[in-house]
């Protein structure tokens, strides 16, 4: 049982750390350009099929720099040259640029990489066990991972809270007028976070590539996850996100770690109930098995009862 | 008037009759091929496409074809893995005038097909149609669903299960195993298979997980490996495929479990080069035709192919045997009549490029051939797999596969003649 729980904490840290360094992105152009950005788990596809590529011919550690940029830069010409001219057409059409963006990067994916898993691994000075607990390894690659997102989290706080650029930025979220009025150049900003947001996921993917998989269909299953994180922890709270993403990783470690049943839980209560019971498969569930709707529960009952989320300020 | 219009009637399909006739000859014979080439599978549908395709040029073709010059041409119709969308497909194929059809992704489609085919065939006795599954593994296809005009290339699930419980029972210090699978029909067969045939040979084994997971939308399988390291496991079974298999595999050999872990489709498609040494000695697949060591005649086909296609590999062995004994059949028969065909193709005996026969049962129309345990390796590796150099080396061969396994099938057959 220790095993699995000192397991779990580690693994729900990375599952965690790495939805972070998405969320961080998605939650902060939200909160900049009012923009629920569908495609944002498309760059982090983009990130990783990117260093991949580079991997191939230069090795792990460019990638992990030249990928981010490149997608980056590919974030803000949508940005510039897409986002902005649909941004007129207010917020509605906004969502549906980046929802067909999403399927759009997904088919050029699957042009140019092909649709079969690609064997983009870990460098392999970091294939190595870090440490073994009860005969179980823990990768030193996981490690680097956390590494890697806490530093990004320490960096972006400081960005965000210390420097010009970040006072900047934090203002143009609630008062772009005014900060446009003081002779900053609104639409650059935008540029810019959307461009650096977009990197973020871009290193997420460049991260989570060897760890996770290389696949077309790799945007979809962590897409629709990162919004419960933005939403959980609160729109456009950079801590919020922080939180809500440690919780979810955890929330998912544990549930597929621990064995209990509904029927274990009546048990504890005295309560039991015969094998042909009509509802007998509700009694048979097991948390392994909703695990994966964990997650959306929660997103309903946040919604329901805390609209703000954790520590947002404003009504989702 | 009316003398007119039959006299014009007669003259064309005496017209027809004398063109189709004088065609006879040289017409090329056709063969729908029914699978997905378009959406999320169509990966695994090109490539069966490609063996297919380079199988009917090379062991027919370039041979002179069947029946003194007809020729095997493959008519690809996308299914888009859609039980609905075949059954167009099949339509289109018999307004052709095809008689073969062949298709192997998804049992779902497949149960469709063999369905509809038989319906067809009994109401359009002069246009038959015979059903050649090359991949879909549902046991059902050869007992409660069977029929005469289905058969079978591939062994089935039960079968392999059988083979690869073989595998774990011959090895005593196996005690615990561990089941995990993809959370649909196919993942609950095997599951299911799994735990009867344990229990049968190895009453010693205990079952210490029997999960099932999403499919496709698990996105790290860390906590799933952490819980089977915790297990106490030592082997793994497994029906997953595609990156569910990529997924699962590699986290449970991250957390460092180094006892083997059973596969269905734990190869090829990017699956082995992604693995690559970190698989090495643990990932197991349960298959048909073995690839290493090859047979010089195999090595011969597959540097053909390699010629041809460099980035991808025969992973489907099976495809050859069906075209193959396609062609057997229709030489033995003297006709393309599919009844005759059929009749041929039942009993058929055909020695593979792959070394080892494969039997064509009649009593339900399953392929009994030799399944192999293979291990994925470098060492010893002729032909390997995503170009990476690792590939699957024969570790344990199963010589005629469930030749006796039960079957619950009672086909009708219809008269010969």
């Amino acid at each position: 049982m220790t095993e699995l729980v000192i397991f779990s904490l580690l693994n729900g840290l990375v599952t965690g750390l790495l939805l972070f360094m998405l969320s961080s992105g998605l939650t902060l152009i939200f909160s900049m350009m009012g923009v629920l950005n569908f495609a944002h788990a498309s760059f982090y596809m983009l990130g990783a099929y990117f260093a991949y590529t580079i991997s191939t011919y230069v090795g792990f550690w460019p990638g992990l720099v030249i990928a981010p940029l490149l997608v980056g830069v590919a974030g803000a010409l949508v940005e510039r040259y897409g986002l902005r001219h649909v941004h007129r057409h207010g917020h509605v059409a906004e969502l549906i640029f980046t929802f067909g963006l999403a399927f759009l990067i997904e088919e050029i994916v699957q042009f140019f990489w092909g649709k079969a898993t690609k064997d983009y691994s870990a460098p392999e000075i970091l294939q190595f066990p870090l440490f073994t607990l009860y005969g179980q390894n823990f990768p030193a690659y996981k490690a680097f991972m956390i590494l890697i997102s806490v530093g990004i989290f320490i960096g972006l706080f400081t960005v965000l809270s210390r420097s010009r650029v970040g006072l900047i930025i934090q203002a143009a979220i609630t008062h772009p007028h005014t900060v446009s009025n003081l002779g900053h150049n609104v639409p650059l900003v935008f540029m810019g976070v959307f461009g650096v947001g977009s990197a973020l996921a871009g290193l997420a993917g460049v991260i989570a590539g060897p760890a996770l998989g290389t696949f077309p269909g790799m945007a979809f299953v962590l897409g629709s996850i990162v919004f419960v994180v933005i939403v959980v922890g609160g729109l456009g709270s950079l801590a919020g996100a922080f939180v809500a993403s440690l919780l979810i990783g955890w929330l998912q470690t544990f549930a597929i770690a621990l064995d209990w049943s509904v029927n274990d839980l009546l048990a504890l209560l005295g309560v039991s109930f015969d094998a042909d019971h009509a509802l007998r498969d509700l009694w048979t569930l097991s948390l392994p098995q909703v695990a994966p709707i964990l997650p959306y529960i929660l997103l309903i009952l946040i919604l329901i009862f805390r609209p703000t989320g954790l520590m947002g300020k404003r009504e989702t | 008037m009316a003398v007119t219009r039959r006299t014009a009637f007669a003259a064309t399909i005496g017209l027809a009759l004398a063109w189709s006739a004088g065609a006879e000859a040289a017409d090329p014979i056709k063969i729908a091929f029914i699978d997905p080439l378009s959406g999320p599978f169509a990966t695994t549908g090109e490539s069966g496409l490609r063996s297919f395709e380079f199988a009917a040029e090379t062991l027919v073709n370039a041979k002179g074809g069947v029946l003194d010059g007809r020729m095997f041409e493959i008519v690809p119709l996308d299914n888009k893995i859609s039980p609905k969308e075949s059954l167009i497909q099949l339509k289109r194929a018999i307004s052709d005038g095809i008689n073969y059809v062949v298709q192997g992704n998804s049992s779902g489609v497949a149960n469709a097909l063999t369905d509809a085919i038989e319906k067809h065939n009994k109401r359009n006795p002069d246009q038959r149609v015979l059903f050649l599954n090359y991949s879909a593994v549902d046991p059902a296809l050869t007992n409660d669903k069977c029929n005469f005009w289905h058969f079978r290339f591939d062994a089935n699930a039960d079968i392999k299960m059988d083979a690869l419980t073989d595998a774990i029972g011959e090895r005593s210090e196996i005690k615990k195993v561990y089941i995990i699978g993809q959370d649909y029909s196919f993942g609950k067969a095997v599951a299911a298979a799994a735990v009867r045939m344990l229990a049968e040979k190895r009453p010693d084994i205990e079952i210490v997980g029997n999960e099932l997971h999403p499919i496709g939308k698990v996105k790290d399988f860390t906590p799933y490996a952490t819980k089977i390291k915790a297990s106490g496991a030592q082997a793994v079974i497994t029906g997953n495929w595609g990156a569910d298999m990529v997924g699962l595999g590699k986290a449970i050999i991250e957390a460092g479990v180094d006892s083997p872990i059973y596969t269905y489709y734990g190869a090829h498609d990017g699956i082995t080069a992604t693995f690559g040494p970190l698989g090495e000695g643990i990932i197991r697949s349960v298959r048909e035709g073995t690839l290493n060591p090859p047979t010089p005649e195999f090595k011969a086909l597959d540097d053909a192919f390699k010629a041809k296609y460099p980035d991808n590999d025969i992973n489907q062995p099976r495809i050859f045997n069906t075209i193959a004994m396609l062609a057997k059949a229709i030489e033995a028969a003297g006709t393309t009549d599919p009844v005759k065909v059929a009749y041929a193709l039942e009993g058929m005996e055909y020695d593979t490029i792959m070394g080892g026969k494969v039997w064509m049962r009649p009593s339900d129309h399953q392929a009994i051939q030799d399944v192999h345990i293979s291990v994925h390796t470098n060492k010893n590796i002729v032909v390997d797999a995503d170009n990476s150099g690792y590939g699957l080396a024969n570790e344990k061969t199963v010589p005629m596969a469930g030749k006796d396994s039960p079957t619950s099938c009672q086909m009708e057959r219809p008269n010969a003649a």
